[in-house]
């Protein structure tokens, strides 16, 4: 295990030492602590380490992440793992805004809540949220899975695209070109799946879908493989 | 707390603080003036003459505090008629308001303030957006007796609404939309119209994006836009509450790392504080306890 003292290194000298790791490398466990809720702490990793942020974040942490596993022991602040491409990104408290806006892939675990526009234009990243999530979370979502555990503020999924949206509790209210789909067989498998990675525990069954109704743009049903 | 947030404004700073009361009957007046050479004592001694009074001036850099028992409206309109230069930047039984262009910790180092304590504090700096970079243009803006305001965002119909209040008699001293919003405020708690009633208010006829945080008396109350857009998070501890648009303003408080810590729902009217504040805003959420402090950074 590795320890950088964000109060006595800053987050150049500690990004960069993470971001030039080799994807060979043998030190693979780092913790940064006093993390003081300070800006893009542990941004734009490429290596597969595992990086434990000891306490609460503030914003843009783990954004862009590449094959990280970053975990946060704290809250996180807006867009956390803003354009992730792949890897893991675990919060263990609650998200502010724009939790994994625009993000292309890999998994976001937010064992707490998230606050509003969680998901907002992603493009491909499974998100995990053990609570609630704030208004218009899903916003222009695009594809991959968010998956609520608790439950979704107003215009959930408003101008939604291809994303999938998995809701428990309740939904304040749909967003434009939001419905609530069948959830069939596959879907109930891609659910429980997901909430087995992310190791939350929740009944699939106990879940709605939602998505698009694919009204506000020119969706042609022949090219639904190329999403 | 406003120290670190000097990255998200560096061209003003201002802090209101609310500590030693004055006796019931005096108000204590923040004034303010272009020259840091003001002969504030000449003021004093002109105002004790005309309104029969007797007043205490101590000043502080560009701004003096002025304490007195005479009635506050003829106060204000006797330093208006006096001198038209001289800017009275808040008013109350404890608030004090120092506002000036520059670093939140040059502001702090003008007034004093590094080392001072009160019941609570709001404090902002400022990235100017909508006018601009002048002492006047600074926040908090007071908004009555105590009463102040800070702003986090820009409003889009300003212009329309400062016409709007200037024909109903209200006066500006600045180009600034955040000026707006106080005075909006102002003017519907001088109709009587409750606090929390003024603010959900202002979520209607406000256009544009804002974090409010306003002090009171005894405490502090925050409202955001319907889509919020702009930050904030609140604190919590047994001892304190605090808000701010970052966390890491929160950071360095002790007890920060364990605390209830949550984000304001947007077109919420929260507040904290004791009886006043209480009989204006019922708080959603939970009141602070008698001798808690908060401070909030903007």
């Amino acid at each position: 295990m590795n320890s950088l003292d964000f109060s006595t290194l800053g987050l150049r000298a500690i990004n960069q030492k993470l971001q030039s790791l080799d994807p060979g490398t043998n030190e693979r466990e780092w913790t940064i602590t006093n993390p003081m809720g300070q800006h893009a702490i542990a941004c734009g990793l490429t290596a597969p380490i595992s990086v434990t942020v000891d306490g609460h974040a503030g914003f843009y942490c783990a954004g862009m992440n590449q094959n990280a596993e970053v975990t946060i022991n704290g809250h996180a602040g807006v867009g956390v793992a803003e354009n992730m491409m792949s890897g893991i990104v675990r919060i263990k408290g609650n998200a502010s805004q724009a939790a994994g806006a625009t993000a292309h892939g890999g998994l976001l675990i937010i064992e707490g809540d998230a606050s509003s526009r969680c998901g907002i234009s992603m493009k491909g990243i499974d998100i995990v949220v053990g609570g609630s999530v704030g208004h218009m979370s899903g916003f222009m979502a695009q594809l991959g899975h968010m998956v609520i555990c608790g439950d979704a503020g107003e215009a959930l999924g408003d101008s939604i695209y291809e994303a999938k949206l998995f809701v428990a509790g309740s939904v304040e209210s749909l967003g434009a070109d939001c419905i609530e789909k069948e959830m069939t067989a596959e879907h109930e498998k891609t659910l429980a799946d997901l909430l087995e990675k992310a190791q939350i525990n929740k009944d699939a069954k106990l879940f709605r879908r939602y998505g698009s109704a694919r009204t506000l743009y020119n969706f042609d049903i022949d090219q639904a493989d190329a999403y | 707390m406003l120290v670190e947030m000097t990255s998200r404004g560096p061209d003003s700073a201002g802090i209101a603080i609310y500590r030693d009361p004055v006796p019931a009957g005096s108000t204590k007046y923040s004034l303010a003036h272009d020259d840091v050479n003001y002969d504030w004592q000449a003021m004093s001694l002109a105002l004790d003459q005309q309104l029969k009074t007797s007043s205490t001036v101590e000043q502080r850099d560009t701004h003096a505090l002025l304490v007195n028992d005479a009635d506050e409206e003829h106060v204000k309109h006797w330093l208006s008629e006096f001198d038209a230069t001289i800017r009275v930047v808040g008013s109350g039984e404890s608030v004090e308001i120092y506002k000036e262009t520059g670093l939140p910790e040059d502001v702090y180092e003008r007034f004093g303030l590094a080392s001072a304590a009160g019941q609570h504090m709001i404090g902002h700096t400022r990235m100017a957006t909508e006018s601009a970079v002048t002492s006047a243009g600074s926040h908090p803006f007071a908004t009555g007796a105590d009463l102040c305001l800070v702003h986090n965002g820009s409003l889009s119909n300003h212009n329309r609404l400062r016409e709007e209040l200037m024909r109903k008699g209200v006066s500006f001293g600045s180009e600034n939309d955040s000026e707006v919003a106080a005075a909006y405020l102002t003017w519907k708690l001088r109709q009587g119209i409750p606090l929390k009633q003024a603010l959900e208010d202002a979520l209607d006829d406000l256009d544009g994006f804002f974090t409010f945080c306003i002090g009171t008396s005894d405490g502090f109350a925050v409202v955001r836009d319907p889509i919020a857009c702009k930050h904030a998070v609140m604190a919590e501890t047994d001892d304190w509450v605090a808000m701010a648009t970052e966390f890491r303003a929160i950071a360095a408080l002790p007890g920060a790392e364990t605390a209830r810590i949550w984000e304001p729902k947007p077109a919420t009217v929260y507040a904290w504080g004791n009886e006043s504040v209480a009989e204006h805003i019922a708080a959603p959420l939970s009141s602070s306890q008698d001798g808690s402090s908060a401070g909030a950074a903007l």
